[in-house]
């Protein structure tokens, strides 16, 4: 298997085959749990998203930036308000439009990248998060002046027809994560994904290549903020339900972070298997401990168990597997393929 | 190897013009009020003790450092706001001392990075695969390829170059900036821990290319009998300043270079 192939070759488009069949098909015929939908692949796939711009920044560009939460905040609210006051605005269009909000405010906060680096990075960056999510909170105009703080998504309406059913509201998430994410590997395999890692490998080498620092690190930060705002967007109108600065506190962003790293840094399929590891690992936990061990086990031990659990991991992958589950997974397919060939 | 005879770029007018550059680091003196040319098509070393200013000079016209004093000329233009991509965009392209790769990708795409000059589709073009963008990323994959089978390191093109031996490293180096296609290389201490056999591969590789392509090289370098075989003239400098220019004969005869090199104390 050659990586250095920068067209697309036939087992991927085989493999994107199958998991189209899969998401659009196959799903939807055979799952008939609302739970599955609403609660584990709708924000499966929100999560990977913001995961992806995570990736572009932090696993790609090598920025150490920590906020993803904040530009998805950004995107759900441009979208309630772009609904709300644009009339005939379709759906996409307010979603992109969106996107490309969060994008120009990923450009201001990526800013400092010029100058710092590392760990004080991690911290001008975390600025954006509570700097965003303070602006909503103190101008009523972000929250249409509603005063219960909470405030009911508007419904999905494209080409006049609602999409309110769990599957309904997956089939468009997957829609749009799915172009996404094409768009996301081609820049990654491409010319522009190469700027983005010889800056994160090597800068000063990057530089003498005549790659600019500074367009390649603020376009980064634009592209990652742009699948955030989308990503938070979608999140809120799908998920949630509703939008509360509240819900894109820091918690999502070291989510988000730890989705990033235990999927595997520098990887868009590690995207989708960090978040869903992080997503179902709880779920996980929860089912052993009402049927196996049958509430033998408090609750809140469980969900401290979990914490205790990621931590490891995360220190675990930190060390011996710095590309993460993408990586393993890699690794178990090259050697179930050479025992095949044997 | 080569004979100055049967050049097909024959060795013209200076290209790049160092006068009275002075750097310095706080109190520290790396380089003082030195001047050398270099001339087109021809390979030029750098030569010298330990601290004696040589990948500061190369820092500077690469625009990584900012002299104090003096001023570059490339091609007749003065480099007056320098930073190493505006010297990129310029035609000089380098390697490094202690190799500056990027480690986690493959070697071919150390070297595509190198064709960076060359591509002029965004990221739109690309996230969106328009012909534009394909057409571009197939020529610079073939250029790419030809300076792997051109540099003999068809097998590791794959692999991500932290992986590689050091030699290697140095040979993907060079690739990488040869994909540049820049009129001027410097190339700092491309031989450094080689054994005698890869040394002379580098070698051959540096002097194909130069005639191949009428590349200029300034390349800095330790081992002597390599600099007197490779290049056509010499710099050698001391504490920052030149103690002699000239043919490699010559150089090899100068009294100030035997006792720099010899370790004579200076100031007597």
């Amino acid at each position: 298997m050659s990586t250095s192939i920068k067209t697309y070759s036939k087992s991927d488009y085989i493999n994107f085959s199958v998991l189209m069949v899969l998401g659009f098909l196959v799903i939807p015929m055979t799952v008939n749990s609302d739970y599955w939908f609403t609660s584990i692949l709708i924000p499966w796939l929100c999560l990977a998203l913001a995961t992806i711009g995570q990736q572009v920044i932090m696993g790609y560009t090598g920025q150490l930036a920590l906020g993803a939460a904040g530009f998805m905040a950004a995107g759900a609210f441009a979208c309630f308000n772009l609904i709300l006051r644009v009339d005939g605005l379709p759906f996409f269009g307010a979603l992109a439009i969106s996107g490309l909000i969060a994008a120009a405010i990923g450009i201001v906060f990526g800013l400092p990248s010029l100058r710092i680096r590392g760990i004080y990075l991690m911290v001008a960056t975390l600025a954006s998060q509570f700097f965003i999510i303070w602006v909503i909170d103190k101008f009523g105009w972000f929250k249409n002046y509603d005063s219960s703080g909470i405030i009911t998504a508007q419904d999905i309406v494209i080409f006049g027809r609602p999409y309110t059913s769990p599957v309904d509201m997956y089939l468009v998430i997957l829609v749009v994560v799915t172009v996404m994410t094409v768009l996301a590997i081609n820049m990654a395999r491409g010319s522009t994904g190469r700027n983005w890692m010889a800056v994160r490998d090597m800068d000063v080498a990057a530089e003498s290549m005549g790659v600019s620092l500074l367009k390649t690190k603020l376009q980064a930060f634009a592209i990652s903020s742009f699948f955030c705002g989308v990503a938070g967007a979608l999140f809120a109108f799908t998920y949630l339900k509703s939008l509360e600065p509240v819900a894109f506190d820091i918690k999502l962003s070291f989510k988000i972070l730890f989705m990033c790293i235990l999927g595997g840094l520098g990887t868009i399929n590690g995207a989708f298997i960090g978040a869903g590891f992080i997503l179902l690992f709880p779920v996980l936990l929860n089912y052993l401990g009402n049927n196996v061990f049958h509430g033998a086990i408090d609750a809140t031990i469980i969900s401290a168990m979990e914490q205790v659990v990621f931590g490891v991991l995360m220190i675990v992958f930190m060390i011996y597997e710095p590309l993460g589950m993408a990586r393993l997974w890699e690794n178990t397919k090259q050697r179930l393929f050479k025992k095949k060939d044997k | 190897m080569s004979t100055i005879e049967e050049r097909k770029f024959k060795i013209g007018d200076p290209i790049l013009e160092v006068n009275n550059i002075s750097l310095s680091f706080g109190g520290v003196n790396a380089i003082t009020d030195t001047s050398f040319n270099v001339l087109e098509h021809e390979v030029r070393a750098i030569i010298g003790p330990n601290g004696a200013g040589k990948s500061s000079m190369l820092n500077c016209i690469n625009g990584i450092y900012k002299p104090q004093k003096g001023s570059i000329a490339f091609k007749g233009d003065t480099l007056s706001k320098i930073t190493p991509n505006i010297i990129a965009q310029m035609g000089i392209s380098r390697t490094f001392q202690n190799l500056a790769l990027f480690k986690r990708m493959s070697a071919i795409d150390n070297i595509l990075v190198g064709r960076k000059l060359h591509s002029k589709a965004n990221f739109m073009d690309v996230a969106l695969q328009l012909p534009k963008a394909r057409k571009e990323e197939k020529v610079n994959l073939k250029k790419c390829e030809e300076i792997v089978e051109f540099l003999e390191i068809e097998k590791i093109k794959d692999t991500p170059v932290g992986k590689l031996p050091y030699g290697l490293q140095k040979r993907v180096e060079l690739g990488r900036a040869l994909a540049t296609e820049a009129s001027l290389l410097l190339l700092d201490e491309p031989m450094a821990g080689m054994n005698v056999e890869e040394k002379r591969e580098m070698c051959r590789f540096i002097l194909e290319v130069n005639e191949e392509y009428g590349t200029t090289m300034v390349l800095i370098e330790h081992d002597m009998g390599v600099v007197m075989d490779i290049s056509d003239r010499v710099v050698v400098l001391d504490y920052g300043k030149i103690i002699g220019d000239g043919p490699p004969e010559e150089v090899r005869t100068n009294q100030n270079v035997i006792d720099a090199y010899l370790g004579v104390s200076h100031g007597e």
